[in-house]
């Protein structure tokens, strides 16, 4: 009699969760209203394994962030301008959706407004972000979050179609990942517009970046878990117009992107870029850099290397320096500043020559402009015998050859 | 239609093993004798750790309960190895009136952690008006509600009860669920039981329940709120109970590379000159995590101190601000070198 009470109580209980569920389950589609926080929450937490939950056309407001944890789910909306989940009035949650399980896949619906990240991907292996919009709408602020995208620890991640406004930090954003694919996304008006960072084996092919501060950052930053990345490819986008001034939070490294970077790349091996439209960006087109603080961390290497620039158009870039975030360029360079520039930053050893490695290498490129089109600051030698130094603008000093990066392969594929 | 029901009955089933053993009401596992006084019944072991994690000024009673003729193993670090079937209790309250506890507590959820064969299971109960009992939820809850502080204060609070992947968010380790609290060097205190006060391990060993206890001399924690320790272990007692959960290697900030834990001794990990990743706005504009000598320019205290959803740390579990703490970690990095 027992065992049936029980068993009793236990179809009772399964089927008041069934009765919740079928909200979700069968009329298919979550609409906009005042309970539709509960209900997507709540089929965020019921949902199983090759779930689809469905959010219908219009505008959800939140004022808790939303999470996902189980694996292999698809949240899809109507379209990237039809269904949007605003946290204008967001009150808890540090921000908009966390997704921590893996293989999940977001598709059409935009983000809006969060006080904080907009989408948090941790430690998954498997996320894909189709035709999904992250947006501050009241323009560049340094109150904005700091994320649109924001995929870190994860493996095999894909952001395709996807369109990322206003972050205070990077639009799009991978950290501490491998095997990224980030294809035909639009990034525009943050500070970095698409940034791969102490990442391995990724590729950046197709997007359009502009109107950031600087378009697409590759970085590699010291005291991380994982660092020393590598295997990056920067394919056929079109980097124009990164001309709003650097609105982040001071004290984040993103905030000494100097104001109008097309490509930066810093303390990353084995980069190539190539084949890219890169054109009207104020400081530089192509700018190499090394880390510039001290780090105390033994294992970070802040120098690039093995970076391969061709194929690349680059117009009307270096025009306007900024001065306060690109001294070392204005400083030793007057007027025009070519349109690919590295700070010649490299080990003793390799600066009085006793060991060489390969760290700038150019193909060809296209530039319309009549002044140099590469420079070399040297600034080692500035620093160590300044009365020496020149800069360097010897585009066949540095010409070159390197095998191109091999395409990323996810591991389902 | 049979089909209908087949699939419909097959689909209770697959729902009912997800949830088995979680009942919809926390009367029904029998744990306490009197629930709404939170009097535990035989068996159900009531203790308290060195230093809670700060909750918005609730008021927490632990619970443990394990299966009959089992025991747990004893680990200084690290949160005891519990038997299958151990459940591990905890309600959250506030005081009616903070200077005057005999007017009793409001009730507001009771938080299970319950060791299941495939890993430790978090479950939230939360509390009915009547205080008669609390009932499940997996999607956690706002509570508007109001206690009268030590000071005679009014303090309205705007209480969150975390869904299930909050829950998560703070007990998983290397994507694995855990406990937190009950680690062995956030035991070693008296507690005063109904046979009287007994230093905790002592109790849980003397009763069978604990066992594989150091031979040597296990060492007192540090109390963040008790003058008699130095600044210096008060503050990283308080800052290790209430960061290093996720601000751990395996844990859900491990990412940051900025780890709290008390054996934690590499001055950049513990934040110390560190720059901010991915703070955003939480880094207030400045340019160390910790900058030594100087708390104003420090991004932890910032973080401490605000109470902005997009900035405030920890993330979850606050919505006020711990005005006792803060004076400490102040104090803490001014008289750093």
């Amino acid at each position: 009699m027992i065992m049936r009470n029980f068993f009793l109580k236990i179809i009772f209980l399964n089927f008041l969760i069934f009765i919740n569920l079928t909200g979700s389950l069968f009329s298919n589609t979550i609409q906009p209203g005042p309970l539709s926080y509960e209900e997507i929450q709540k089929a965020l937490i019921l949902s199983k394994p090759g779930d689809i939950i469905k959010l219908g056309e219009g505008v959800f407001e939140f004022e808790d962030g939303l999470s996902l944890d189980i694996n292999n789910v698809t949240i899809s909306g109507e379209g990237i301008n039809k269904t949007i989940l605003s946290f204008k009035n967001q009150k808890s949650g540090a921000e908009g959706l966390m997704i921590t399980s893996n293989g999940v896949i977001l598709k059409d619906f935009a983000v809006e407004d969060t006080i904080g990240d907009a989408i948090v991907v941790k430690g998954a292996n498997g996320i894909s972000f189709i035709r999904v919009r992250t947006e501050w709408t009241g323009g560049p602020k340094e109150s904005n979050g700091a994320y649109g995208f924001y995929p870190v620890q994860s493996t095999d991640v894909l952001i395709d179609g996807c369109i990322a406004i206003g972050a205070s930090d990077a639009g799009i954003y991978v950290g501490q990942s491998e095997r990224i694919k980030v294809l035909n996304s639009i990034a525009r008006y943050n500070v970095a517009g698409i940034e791969i960072e102490n990442s391995f084996f990724a590729e950046v092919i197709g997007n359009i970046s502009e109107h950031n501060t600087g378009g697409i950052l590759v970085f590699d930053l010291p005291d991380l878990p994982q660092q020393g990345g590598h295997h990056i490819l920067v394919e056929n986008n079109i980097v124009r117009n990164n001309d709003t001034e650097n609105f982040a939070p001071e004290g984040n490294i993103v905030g000494n992107t100097p104001n109008g970077t097309g490509i930066m790349v810093m303390a990353n091996q084995f980069v190539e870029i190539k084949n890219n439209e890169i054109k009207n960006n104020a400081t530089a087109g192509i700018l190499i850099a090394s880390y510039q603080d001290e780090a105390e961390d033994k294992n970070y290497n802040p120098i690039a290397s093995n970076v391969f620039i061709h194929g690349n158009s680059l117009i009307n870039n270096g025009f306007n320096v900024d001065k306060v975030r690109a001294s070392p360029i204005s400083e030793v360079i007057n007027g025009k500043v070519p349109d690919i520039i590295w700070d010649g930053v490299v080990p003793l050893t390799e600066w009085i020559g006793i060991r060489s490695s390969k760290r700038i290498i150019l193909g060809d490129n296209y530039s319309n402009s009549d002044t140099p089109v590469f420079a070399n600051l040297k600034l080692m030698t500035k620093f160590l015998i300044s009365y020496l130094h020149k800069v360097d603008t010897n585009y066949e000093n540095y010409r070159g050859e390197l095998k191109s990066i091999q395409p990323v392969v996810f591991k389902k594929d | 239609m049979k089909i209908f029901f087949k699939i419909l009955i097959i689909f209770f089933l697959s729902i009912g093993s997800l949830r088995a053993e979680t009942f919809p009401l926390l009367s029904e596992y029998n744990f306490f004798q009197d629930i709404k006084g939170q009097i535990p019944n035989e068996g159900v072991v009531p203790y308290h750790i060195a230093n809670p994690l700060f909750s918005d000024y609730t008021y927490k009673f632990r619970f443990v309960s394990m299966p009959d003729n089992s025991v747990a193993s004893y680990n200084h670090e690290e949160v005891f190895d519990f038997p299958i079937g151990t459940t591990i209790i905890k309600t959250f309250a506030y005081p009616v009136d903070d200077r005057n506890l005999k007017k009793g507590f409001e009730l507001l959820e009771t938080r299970l952690l319950i060791h299941k064969e495939e890993g430790w299971v978090p479950v939230s109960y939360i509390w009915n008006d009547n205080q008669t009992d609390a009932e499940i939820r997996f999607i956690g809850k706002t509570i508007e509600t109001s206690w009268i502080d030590k000071n005679g204060i009014t303090q309205s609070v705007r209480y969150r009860v975390p869904n299930i992947n909050q829950c998560k968010s703070c007990h998983q380790l290397n994507k694995v669920i855990k406990p937190i609290g009950p680690k062995g060097r956030n035991m070693n205190l008296d507690f005063l039981y109904k046979e009287g006060q007994k230093n905790q391990l002592e109790y849980w060993e003397s009763n069978q329940i604990l066992t594989n206890l150091p031979k040597r001399k296990i060492s007192k924690p540090a109390i963040w709120d008790n003058e008699s320790f130095s600044v210096s272990e008060r503050a990283r007692a308080y800052l290790d109970s209430n960061c290093a959960h996720c601000h751990r290697k395996g844990g859900s900030a491990g990412n940051s590379g900025f780890y709290l834990s008390l054996e934690q001794n590499n001055g950049v990990a513990l934040g110390i000159r560190k720059r901010p990743v991915a703070a955003g706005r939480g880094s207030g504009g400045m340019a160390y995590v910790i900058d030594p000598g100087n708390p104003e320019d420090s991004i932890l205290l910032y973080r401490m101190a605000s109470t902005d959803p997009g900035v405030m740390m920890p993330e979850l579990s606050r919505s006020l601000n711990h005005k006792e703490a803060l004076p400490l970690i102040y104090d803490w990095i001014k008289e750093m070198e």
